[in-house]
């Protein structure tokens, strides 16, 4: 008998539900619309014009946001690479091993990460580099977002290790196969999905970060983020908003991607 | 053949050259950072940034007394950075609330969906999240501006005769951090309403329980352990955070993040001082999450 109705709807919910929709895409998308605004006044609608694109391709400033873009692609790239394969084999350590004393404290290392407020990290690393005297530059930002990836890659790829049964490597050895066919044909094989998304989710998040960085980057090497602060810091002008959509779009694209690599696997592993 | 029944797994003999590299990245380039930042919180300051290298309580001291100009007054309570920490506290605190109060029916709403769109609700959800929090928050102060499209939608409505003012106020900066960590709320919630077996909720209804009841009494109790993951989340983030107080509060609104990093820009800067804020910061999210893990383990052995 169904006097109430089911707690599953609540009157309201779905009220609110979209409105945090529009709160999360509002500004964003009013940015995105502004950035093809003609008019140099960024609040007034002046027609449709791709001139703040081509300001940011080509004007004044274009060198240096290139720069900043070169260098955070390739920090991102580099980061990612090295965090991803630092937690790919701490996972096979924590997860694929027979249980261990000091487990949950390897775990907890690999999450300290997270765990300390981005400003304190900032501040321990540029004390760090000075006190031995380390340059400040490309590769102090390099070292800087390598730790602070390795948690982000970690989680999506120790998730999808403790998804595999251990079953597999024992039939394997059953067979007599060694570790490294283990490794090669069963393990890493399996582990791609994980690899993926541990790699994507490092790459955003070194490709975002901006209070590390500006600690530890030293004068005269800038990534997107530290450029767009230094820029709108006298106001915000048309074309940060142009470079605002551009990152917007590369973030959006890296997790579309994502969302349908886990998709794809998980209706690969239902059928 | 006899079955072979194995002892130890195939990774086993290489554990701790799986482990090592992580150890060693973090540890040197996060413990022995931190180590060093503590370290150098009782140092001495240099005036041009730096330290010398003499033992001192000073930074702890300023932080907590003021010795008037020349440090021969008797101390009396220095209210400046004890204000900036507390403020920080209350400006985390209601942005966790207005977290709470749009992410729960948010996540509630998703996680009684079919899966089908659930999964697709959760990608809305989170692509904001991946969006660099730098352009999210110049987007934010984009919107919110004096002369920013609110403003003038409402001016030019005839709704307000001026600006509502917002930016460079203490709610702008709340706006600011509800908008950076929304997505750190509805998450945790969804996973675990979503884990939630609903047949209790309908043996409640079978008993005449009307609807807010049951959510009050056999659901929230359900999913308070997401509902905590989800405040965390937010309210950590938000108590170091300085992008959203430094573009959208001024210089009025200053939270613990752009008293750090004041101290460690330019020449004007105390190194010491800037560690010890930074320790006392840590210190508080340490305790944070202590008391957090401490409440999850109770639940769970419940």
């Amino acid at each position: 008998m169904q006097v109430t109705g089911s707690v599953r709807s609540i009157p309201g919910f779905s009220l609110l539900a979209i409105l945090c929709l529009v709160i999360l895409y509002a500004p964003l998308l009013v940015v995105m619309v502004y950035s093809f605004n003609d008019s140099l006044s960024i609040t007034i609608w002046g027609g449709f014009s791709l001139r703040w694109y081509e300001q940011i391709f080509f004007g004044l400033e274009a060198e240096k946001f290139q720069k900043a873009a070169w260098n955070s692609i390739t920090i991102a790239f580099m980061a990612a690479v090295i965090a991803t394969t630092i937690a790919f084999s701490a996972a096979i350590g924590v997860v694929r091993t027979s249980p261990f004393k000091g487990k949950n404290l390897n775990i907890s290392l690999l999450s300290l990460p997270i765990m300390v407020p981005e400003i304190v990290t900032a501040v321990a690393t540029l004390i760090f580099f000075s006190m031995i005297s380390f340059k400040l530059g490309y590769t102090s930002i390099l070292v800087a977002h390598i730790v602070f990836c390795i948690p982000f890659a970690y989680l999506p790829i120790s998730a999808r290790m403790q998804s595999i049964e251990k079953v597999y490597e024992e039939a394997a050895m059953d067979l007599y196969a060694n570790r490294k066919q283990i490794f090669r044909s069963i393990l890493l094989p399996l582990m791609i999905p994980g690899i993926i998304s541990g790699f994507l989710l490092a790459f955003i998040i070194s490709l975002d970060d901006f209070i590390i960085t500006s600690f530890v980057k030293g004068a005269g090497v800038e990534t997107l983020p530290t450029a767009i602060f230094g820029s709108i810091k006298q106001g915000i002008k048309p074309d940060i908003m142009a470079l605002s959509t551009l990152l917007l779009l590369v973030s959006t694209i890296f997790v579309t991607i994502s969302y349908f690599l886990s998709r794809a696997d998980l209706k690969n592993r239902l059928n | 053949m006899e079955p072979v029944y194995h002892q130890k797994r195939a990774f086993d003999p290489l554990r701790i050259w799986l482990l090592l590299p992580s150890w060693v990245v973090i540890g040197v380039f996060l413990l022995v950072p931190v180590g060093l930042m503590l370290l150098i919180s009782f140092m001495t300051k240099e005036f041009r940034g730096g330290v010398i290298w003499e033992f001192s309580l000073a930074a702890y001291d300023q932080f907590l007394f003021d010795r008037g100009l020349f440090g021969d007054e008797p101390p009396t309570i220095q209210w400046t950075y004890i204000i900036i920490f507390l403020r920080s506290i209350v400006q985390a605190a209601i942005a966790t609330t207005f977290c709470l109060i749009i992410g729960f029916p948010t996540a509630y709403f998703i996680a009684t969906r079919d899966s089908q769109n659930r999964t697709f609700w959760i990608f809305l959800v989170t692509v904001p999240y991946w969006v660099n929090l730098l352009v999210r928050t110049v987007s934010l102060k984009f919107l919110i501006r004096d002369n920013g499209p609110i403003n003038e939608f409402l001016l030019s409505s005839g709704l307000l005769s001026e600006p509502l003012g917002l930016i460079n106020t203490n709610i702008a900066v709340q706006l600011g951090l509800f908008y950076s960590y929304l997505p750190f709320m509805v998450l945790p919630i969804y996973a675990s309403v979503e884990r939630f077996n609903f047949t209790y909720s309908e043996a409640a209804a079978d008993l005449y329980a009307d609807k807010w009841s049951t959510l009050r009494r056999i659901v929230l109790p359900n999913v308070a352990p997401g509902i905590a993951a989800g405040c965390i989340l937010v309210f950590i983030p938000s108590l170091g955070a300085f992008i959203a107080p430094d573009l959208l509060g001024g210089a009025k609104n200053f939270m613990i993040g752009s008293l750090i990093e004041e101290q460690f820009k330019g020449n004007a800067g105390n190194w010491p001082f800037g560690a010890a804020a930074s320790m006392i910061l840590l210190t508080m999210v340490l305790i944070a999450l202590m008391l957090y893990t401490r409440q999850q383990a109770k639940g769970e052995v419940r």
